[in-house]
């Protein structure tokens, strides 16, 4: 066992932090906002760490085989909830937690005051984000996206006026909707093999009888159905442009990362249940995610072409990265999926700096284009956060072009940037895994190369045109002023992308621990379903 | 009894189904509560149809034929918890939304003519 078994409560804490902090900041009243700011900064700043120590637990092998595992309540699997940390889902905190530091401290200028609420929301957010990354429980997992949802309805709607409301009408209506759908794939796995836990199902795939095992495909499918709404692969993803395109800057940034929580929990549902291992049943689906995501990818081009305003491009680049990555997991592959999980941490990470910066952009624009949250009066709040505090940054022209192309370059897979080498990588990672197979490489495969060659393409184009517009043609009279508290997190999520870059070793080391792990789905099942509770300490049985 | 409660799921959600692609919220909202009635007994029946049977098992001698599935039954409530307050939520929004636009209409517009 091991020799700091307190280490085991880590896992349960990124989802108890913010729900703790989440709730205490609830009866805090709106004027007191530096303690709930300071508040909620400390949270997401303890969650960060938290992620990163995770990371090098699990990265350590700290756990056997580098899965920790929580048992809730100490029940063992499969009766109680197990909460599951591994390579993959420790890299997603940590990219959740980054990107949320960065959404927070942007928001510190003028965000969080357009409504009431917004901490507490956004802390609940992140609860229900690490839940959804950490359970392996299926139904466990619709709790943690409601949760996320739920946090999220109040975020689109926060700066409540009537652009946002009418998006977040469609938001709302499409994602109840989906989640009924969740609860029905749920519900059929459960009738099909008779439990909930990941790692158990895992095992009973290959045993089901033929009419089960219709039963568990036809469960899935509509299982994935509810994720694939959440990631918006089409012809599910309608809504995503137009809620990117109206919600705040802050919170269309978190918004990027809970689109990944639909392709990760694909990700972590498919190669768990339909590995290797699952008999007759192995790879179900997979060629229907390829074809899925490279519709998706073709949608995304073509709508982030059409697309006028920056937020709506934002949300066709969504589109895009989502699609690439279906199609990734489609082709199953370890070689493949690393690339695919690189591509993942570079797009998240620019999309997110891209929605911030887009805020900061439309102040170039003569005013009157600019969307004035009108709140103020709805909410009565006496607090003008127009006005600018504290110390603006100089060379703000140079700064807001010089983090515009950075994200562009990463957004379409151009050189030098993460997102070239991404691209780079899943063509020769696709092309090397389908040497092997007789007839050459199939036709599925360069029609994903020329689709993603396309989505770049339309990518740059569409960045371009909006760049030039933008910082060329506006006819600004002066430049905007910027703070260092709205300019630091961009520039801080744009410098993390050229790390990446920098540091594509070492990063793409990790994710090929990762990937090996996931692909030896036995592992999980022996690791979470062998994981003793504890027992009662002797001294306790003796009191009684 | 598998029929009837086939039966009953089925135009639950067909009604629902009809009745969320009408234009206005409030079609909407009975809509979403059909579907979501539907759902709920369906995760019932998931757990296959008992009749008086216990869900709560003795500790000793356990027959697990002579006893209801509880699994189902604890997550139905909990669905129904989730349900019941998101659809609240929804509500909300809703009644803000007819007293922003003046409309009831889902796109918070009356079509044009």
């Amino acid at each position: 066992m091991n020799t700091m078994p307190w280490l085991q409560h880590l896992i349960v804490l990124p989802v108890l932090l913010p729900l703790v902090v989440g709730a205490l900041l609830i009866p805090v009243n709106h004027s007191r906002h530096a303690l709930k700011l300071g508040l909620s900064l400390a949270s997401t700043v303890l969650l960060w760490l938290l992620a990163i120590a995770l990371l090098l637990l699990v990265d350590g092998e700290h756990w056997q085989g580098g899965i920790g595992v929580y048992l809730a309540s100490n029940w063992a699997a499969p009766f109680g909830i197990a909460l599951m940390i591994d390579r993959l889902a420790a890299l997603m905190l940590v990219l959740t937690a980054t990107i949320a530091l960065a959404v927070l401290a942007f928001s510190a200028q003028r965000w969080d005051r357009v409504g009431v609420h917004f901490h507490s929301l956004f802390q609940f957010m992140l609860m229900g984000l690490n839940g959804a990354f950490l359970t392996n429980d299926l139904f466990n997992l619709f709790v943690f996206f409601e949760v996320m949802l739920a946090a999220s309805y109040g975020l689109v709607l926060h700066g409540y006026n009537l652009r946002r409301i009418r998006a977040g009408m469609q938001y709302i209506a499409v994602n109840l909707v989906a989640s009924l759908l969740f609860l029905i794939g749920v519900a059929l796995i459960y009738a099909a093999s008779g439990t909930l836990n990941i790692a158990d199902l895992a095992t009973r795939v290959a045993t089901l009888g033929p009419q089960d095992a219709w039963l568990l495909r036809i469960g899935a499918v509509i299982l994935a159905l509810a994720f694939l709404t959440k990631g918006a692969m089409w012809p599910l993803g309608f809504w995503l442009p137009t809620t990117y395109a109206s919600a705040s800057a802050p919170v269309g940034a978190m918004l990027v990362v809970m689109t990944k929580v639909g392709v990760y929990a694909v990700l972590r549902v498919w190669l768990a249940v339909f590995g290797d291992e699952a008999g007759a049943l192995g790879g179900f689906g997979l060629t229907a995610l390829t074809v899925g995501g490279m519709a998706t990818l073709l949608f995304g081009a073509i709508g982030m072409l059409s697309s006028e305003d920056g937020g709506r491009m934002a949300g066709y680049g969504a589109i895009i990265s989502s699609g690439t990555l279906l199609a990734v997991i489609g082709q199953s592959g370890s070689a493949v999926l690393a690339s695919g999980l690189y591509y993942l941490l570079g797009s998240t990470l620019a999309m997110a700096a891209f929605m911030l910066l887009i805020e900061l952009t439309e102040r170039i624009r003569p005013p009157g284009a600019a969307l004035l949250a009108i709140t103020m009066e709805a909410f009565a709040i006496e607090d003008k956060p127009e006005d600018p505090v504290g110390v603006g940054i100089p060379g703000t022209l140079a700064f807001l072009g010089l983090s515009y192309a950075a994200c562009a370059l990463v957004i379409s897979g151009m050189p030098p940037l993460s997102g070239f080498v991404a691209k780079f990588s899943l063509f020769h990672a696709l092309l090397d895994s389908a040497t092997g197979t007789p007839g050459g490489v199939p036709t599925l495969t360069w029609a994903l190369i020329a689709l993603m060659v396309f989505g770049g393409l339309a990518a740059i184009i569409a960045l371009m045109r909006l760049g030039v517009r933008t910082f060329w043609a506006s006819g600004m009279v002066a430049p905007p002023r910027l703070q260092v508290s709205e300019a630091a997190p961009v520039g801080a999520l744009v410098l993390l992308c050229v790390l990446l870059t920098l540091q594509a070793g070492p990063a793409f080391d990790y994710l090929g621990r990762t990937t090996a792990d996931l692909a030896r789905s036995g592992d999980y099942s022996t690791r979470v379903l062998g994981e003793p509770p504890v027992l009662r300490a002797p001294a306790a049985e003796g009191l009684r | 009894m598998e029929l009837v409660i086939a039966i009953a799921v089925g135009v639950m959600f067909g009604s629902g189904i009809w009745l969320i692609l009408r234009p206005r919220t409030f079609q909407l909202i009975i809509g979403l509560l059909l579907m979501s009635y539907a759902v709920n007994v369906f995760i019932f029946a998931m757990g296959r149809l008992w009749v008086d049977k216990p869900p709560i098992t003795p500790v000793p001698h356990i027959d697990p034929t002579q006893f209801a599935d509880p699994l189902p039954q604890g997550l139905v409530l909990t669905a129904i918890v989730i349900g019941f307050a998101t659809t609240a939520l929804y509500l909300v929004i809703m009644i803000g939304a007819r007293g922003l636009t003046d409309s009831d209409h889902v796109d918070g517009e009356e079509p044009r003519e």
